[in-house]
């Protein structure tokens, strides 16, 4: 993003934190429905829901993005692709000057696609990846899932399609792979994007587990500052703004201000990361539809409205890192007025070990195929006739029953 | 299929010369200013003020970049800071040198 630039004086950061008359960027997740079931899924998708929109209904959410000249839409699921009328609703898009940005894990980019998106210039794809090598990535995404985003990648490549977007969620496992991730993106000719890993949906349950360590965070930190804009980061680390530069991007949290999410049922939450009845802000079925939720809601008024620093008002880095990131702290538990749970000065470790026994909020609605884990919070309770009533074994940390507990992954050669 | 860097002519911006809006950016009123996109190389760019947008706007119809930015009343003291913008636009393929 380049600013250009008389008027000193008003900061633009300023201007965005009071919102804008439409989004700058929009994510619109199609379906519910996924072939995958990523244990750290942020919208808990698996199975399509019912009341998911209908094509028709799509459409008329496209005019509308068109008549408020919404320049792209970031489109996820779910696996998007698994709509039957994904490619008709893309191509309707762009011939109203609806910019596309797709993400998928590859499971459907055929040589037949991958020679249609090469062709042309509105659409974009976004291919997941969360390992440099098969191992790391498919303790997350599932086994195989690396070998399906390699031939997508490769066939996209082979199609003569450069600079689509090699995404990266990053975790303790992988951050050591950053240069593999690099190298991978190098060798067909994409661009890496790195974003953070949130504590939403399904990510609520292996968060403790996968979030990056502090000191993988400081690493982090380095490495983005050494590779500058050549890395996409969609705003994700503004967090990390505390340890002094900061990134490339806005620096500030977009939620209900510059973005937001509509989900495939029409309901518009104040972001992708923020799916839970608090940030629910309405739906796009209701009079007025997508616009007068946008620019009347009043949770995305409220989040318009100056907000307050709360615990963080004292700390010289909150003007770097505007106290971190909504969704973290709501689904870690953590009051949205304080560190963020990440905090790079170390506030938010202290504010998860003080948050005592409750529960934090749990990520809702779930689209999950297999049912969640669900934490454990029961102690073994006695009737009155002394038999049991609940469960023999209660695990010392949620964790432990997790499929990736004690998983520490092996350091592998590099390969596509 | 966006080209990794933005297209450019190679010739530095000289705001004596015509240019236009590059036919695949499209342009958003805001209050601030606008924000702009290039659906090729799929950068967003922030005009910081309405004058800059109506300068960009007119530069079209204008033989110069300089007479867009008089035409859209932007004062000698100031023209300069436009020119740099300008200048920035251009540097990002926003907008491009045209045949006059």
């Amino acid at each position: 993003m380049t600013a250009a630039a008389p008027r000193a004086g008003t900061r633009l950061v300023d201007r965005f934190e009071r919102g804008l008359d439409a989004p700058i960027c929009l994510t619109w997740e199609l379906t519910y429905a996924c072939n995958l079931a990523c244990v750290h899924c942020l919208s808990s998708s698996g199975r399509r829901d019912p009341r998911e929109l209908s094509t028709q209904e799509c459409r008329s959410l496209i005019d509308e993005f068109e008549r408020m000249q919404i320049f792209y839409v970031n489109i996820g699921g779910g696996e998007p692709t698994i709509r039957a009328d994904f490619w008709d609703l893309v191509d309707y898009a762009t011939a109203h000057h609806v910019g596309v940005k797709f993400s998928t894990n590859g499971s459907r980019i055929t040589e037949r696609v991958a020679a249609r998106l090469a062709a042309s210039d509105y659409v974009d794809v976004q291919i997941s990846l969360d390992g440099a090598t098969a191992d790391v990535n498919d303790a997350v995404r599932g086994a195989g899932s690396f070998a399906t985003a390699v031939t997508a990648m490769e066939r996209l490549a082979a199609a003569g399609f450069t600079g689509f977007k090699l995404s990266v969620v990053v975790t303790r496992h992988n951050v050591d792979q950053l240069d593999a991730f690099a190298a991978i993106a190098d060798r067909y000719r994409a661009q890496l994007r790195l974003t953070r890993l949130r504590p939403s949906g399904r990510g609520a349950d292996v968060w403790d587990e996968l979030h990056p360590t502090a000191a993988q965070q400081r690493q982090l930190y380095d490495w983005l500052v050494l590779h500058g804009e050549s890395v996409l980061t969609g705003d994700s680390f503004f967090h990390l703004a505390g340890y002094g530069d900061a990134l490339p991007g806005l620096n500030l949290c977009g939620a209900g201000r510059v973005v937001c999410l509509v989900d495939p049922v029409g309901d518009v939450y104040a972001c992708p990361f923020a799916i839970h009845d608090e940030f629910l802000a309405g739906n796009v079925r209701h009079p007025g539809g997508f616009a007068s939720v946008w620019r009347e809601s009043d949770l995305f008024r409220s989040l318009r409205e100056p907000q307050s620093a709360g615990a963080c008002s004292s700390c010289g880095q909150f003007d770097a890192c505007r106290g971190g990131c909504m969704a973290a702290k709501f689904f870690t538990g953590l009051p949205l007025d304080g560190p963020d749970p990440e905090c790079v000065l170390g506030h938010g470790e202290h504010a998860l070990d003080a948050r005592g026994e409750t529960e934090p909020p749990r990520p809702a609605p779930d689209h999950s195929s297999r049912p969640r884990k669900v934490a454990v919070t029961l102690t073994t309770a006695r009737g009155a006739d002394g038999v049991r009533s609940g469960p023999d074994h209660r695990p010392d940390r949620s964790c432990d029953e997790h499929p990736l507990a004690g998983f520490v992954p092996a350091p592998g050669p590099s390969r596509p | 299929m966006p080209p990794l860097t933005p297209p450019t002519t190679g010739a530095p911006f000289d705001v004596s010369r015509p240019y236009a809006l590059h036919p695949q950016v499209a342009l958003r009123p805001e209050s601030f200013g606008a924000l702009a996109y290039h659906f090729g190389t799929r950068r967003l760019s922030f005009l910081k003020s309405r004058t800059l947008l109506a300068v960009v706007e007119s530069l079209a119809d204008q033989p110069s970049g300089l007479e867009a930015c008089r035409v859209a009343g932007v004062a000698p003291g100031e023209l300069a800071s436009y020119e740099r913008a300008l200048a920035t636009l251009a540097d990002s393929g926003m907008i491009c040198e045209r045949v006059a």
